[in-house]
């Protein structure tokens, strides 16, 4: 189980204190919020694309490679890369690059983004999101996987003889995952290609993910990639805690009030049970957590939103202070119960060993039988054939 | 059996409104059983979903009473709404319930059309806003619809309230009955739970991407 942390990179005021941080402020504090995120135990580190204000998560390669030259171990991530508005050879060269940079740390989660201008910014149209996330990604994997790619579609100009550079670490794509809020169009992406499906999971009903989910894994199935139970699903989830509940409550209800997203609508305490949204003490945050697994099934990946609605970075490290301090419980908790035959997230290694090996990769992944059974899992092998 | 569902947005209790709802609801219930068939007449009144509608306007789904009233509407083979004139119009509250329904489900749907104003100097709000928003959603309006003013629960002449209700019912029914009940909606439309029933295979999915197929 990897469990970690997003960012949607939101310059907020902080409504308690009327300050609101400058640009390079929330730049920096993403940094320090990442590394404490290695710090504390986390898997993931993953930060969100966004091209407007009062966001500064554009660039989003150049953060993750700045991240891992201070990290050693955690995994950099994307929630979400923009597919649909940037051009699939930049994403392919960018993310190359940065598995190099940092020896394989890197995976993607592609979306589609849901700002309305930002599609005609980048010369695309809004209403062509899905074919647009579908032509790309298609793209992408090409770009990935062969040498020599000769390519004609329907938004972007044609290739002839491109060859992205640098090929990918080992020969291996880094893992990509497909988020979507209720677009069932995603779902099935994420299932022919044997991909992982990640639900945003946190300004929603658990019903839109457990639907989505639903779908996911049935065509996973469906698609050959293992049996439902064995599809590689992540989640979000968003906690505010302090070792007394009522605290927790207390301190963040200011910040719920005004949040971006869901502010002046409705309560605390409606929208802490109508979506996943746990505020209050560490063991609340950790049963609430556990108890996801009732609609998601035993899943992969577990990320939350720590660092949104103006919190001050203080308060952001220590609730990753607080998460630190429940995490073995956390990992204990979600490993009960757990089959042996559901998989673990794949990770650069996993995928490098599904190949055959960096040094003599083979095709079809099936030199040893731990690497066989290792593409059952994660649907690699149908990566090689693309 | 049919189901009618009467969505009103009075604000004051009683409501004029309301009044108006209940009124237009008995109607049809009589013009339907006229027919020889079994009707169940429900009502959905947007004042206690107020909340409920500014959040969702907030925070994208519906919660509680407001769900369930979006499903049985969704669900209703026949529509009446009633509305109070404000500043020329339909009622924010009753635009509201219509925003935040899914789009489609409202495609051939017959319904008549009401609403409720201090005079009937704002009678034509009824052709001039309420016929072009369910024109809009795809809604079978028909011919007649049916306003109140206040002086309107006191006449008994020719073109009494009555009489509106009557006909805007009759036609109801009809729609509800008639040949046109058993005939196919303009185009089939997939909704949500369909894609989720029955999702597109995704080797259709990359023909669309490349613009070779329309679905």
């Amino acid at each position: 189980m990897q469990i970690g942390i997003f960012t949607v990179g939101d310059v907020t005021t902080d409504p308690t204190t009327g300050r609101t941080p400058s640009e390079h402020e929330r730049i920096k504090a993403t940094v320090a919020i990442a590394r404490k995120a290695e710090e504390i135990g986390l898997d993931v580190f993953a930060t969100g694309e966004h091209h407007n204000p009062p966001f500064i998560a554009s660039n989003p390669t150049a953060t993750l490679a700045y991240i891992g030259a201070q990290t050693e171990s955690i995994i950099l991530s994307t929630a979400t890369t923009l597919i649909t508005t940037t051009d699939p050879v930049l994403i392919a060269e960018d993310y190359a690059k940065l598995q190099h940079l940092t020896d394989g740390r890197v995976d993607l989660m592609m979306g589609r983004g849901n700002t309305g201008p930002v599609y005609p910014w980048f010369g695309k149209d809004i209403r062509q999101g899905i074919n647009l996330a579908i032509e790309n990604y298609a793209l992408l994997r090409r770009l990935w996987s062969e040498e020599v790619v000769d390519w004609e579609g329907r938004f972007r100009t044609p290739l002839q003889g491109y060859t992205s550079t640098p090929r990918p670490l080992d020969g291996v794509a880094p893992f990509v995952w497909h988020g979507s809020i209720r677009s069932p169009e995603i779902a099935e992406q994420a299932a022919y290609y044997g991909d992982g499906y990640f639900h945003n999971h946190i300004f929603w009903p658990p019903a839109h993910a457990a639907q989505m989910i639903r779908l996911y894994r049935e065509r996973f199935e469906h698609y050959g990639h293992g049996a439902a139970d064995q599809a590689i699903v992540g989640l979000g989830g968003q906690f505010f805690m302090r070792p007394n509940s009522q605290d927790a409550v207390r301190e963040f209800r200011p910040y719920f009030d005004n949040a971006p997203v869901y502010g002046h609508g409705p309560s605390l305490e409606d929208f802490s049970s109508q979506t996943p949204l746990t505020v209050g003490s560490p063991q609340q945050v950790l049963e609430r957590t556990l108890s996801f697994r009732e609609y998601a099934g035993h899943y992969q990946r577990q990320l939350f939103l720590v660092d949104h609605a103006g919190l001050p970075l203080k308060t952001v490290l220590e609730q990753l202070d607080l998460l630190g301090e429940i995490l073995p419980e956390m990992r204990r908790g979600f490993a009960e119960g757990r089959p042996a035959h559901v998989p673990d997230a794949p990770t650069h290694a996993s995928l490098v060993a599904a190949a055959g090996g960096a040094e003599h990769r083979t095709e079809d992944g099936t030199e040893d039988g731990a690497a066989h059974v290792q593409d059952t899992f994660t649907g690699t092998t149908d990566r090689q054939e693309i | 059996m049919r189901t009618i569902v009467v969505v009103s947005a009075g604000l004051s209790v009683p409501s004029t409104t309301r009044l108006l709802a209940d009124r237009l609801g008995t109607a049809v219930e009589r013009a339907v059983v006229a027919r020889g068939e079994e009707v169940e007449v429900a009502h959905v009144e947007l004042r206690p979903l107020a909340h409920a509608l500014a959040d969702h306007l907030l925070t994208g789904f519906a919660t509680g009473d407001l769900a369930d009233a979006l499903d049985r509407v969704a669900r209703a083979d026949g529509l009446v709404v009633v509305t109070p004139v404000f500043s020329a119009s339909y009622s924010g509250l009753f635009k509201t319930f219509f925003d935040v329904l899914e789009p489609g489900v409202l495609d051939g749907k017959p319904v008549v059309i009401a609403a409720t104003a201090g005079t009937a100097r704002h009678s034509l709000v009824l052709d001039h806003a309420l016929r072009p928003l369910f024109a809009y959603l795809r809604a079978v309006v028909v011919p007649t619809g049916v306003f109140a003013a206040s002086e309107d629960f006191g006449a008994t002449d020719d073109g009494s309230l009555d009489k509106r209700a009557e006909r805007a019912a009759g036609e109801l029914a009809a729609l509800l009955t008639g040949p046109a009940a058993h005939a196919p909606a303009a185009t089939e439309r997939r909704f949500v739970a369909d894609e989720f029933a029955s999702p597109a295979p995704f080797e259709q999915l990359l023909r669309e991407a490349g613009g070779r197929s329309v679905r």
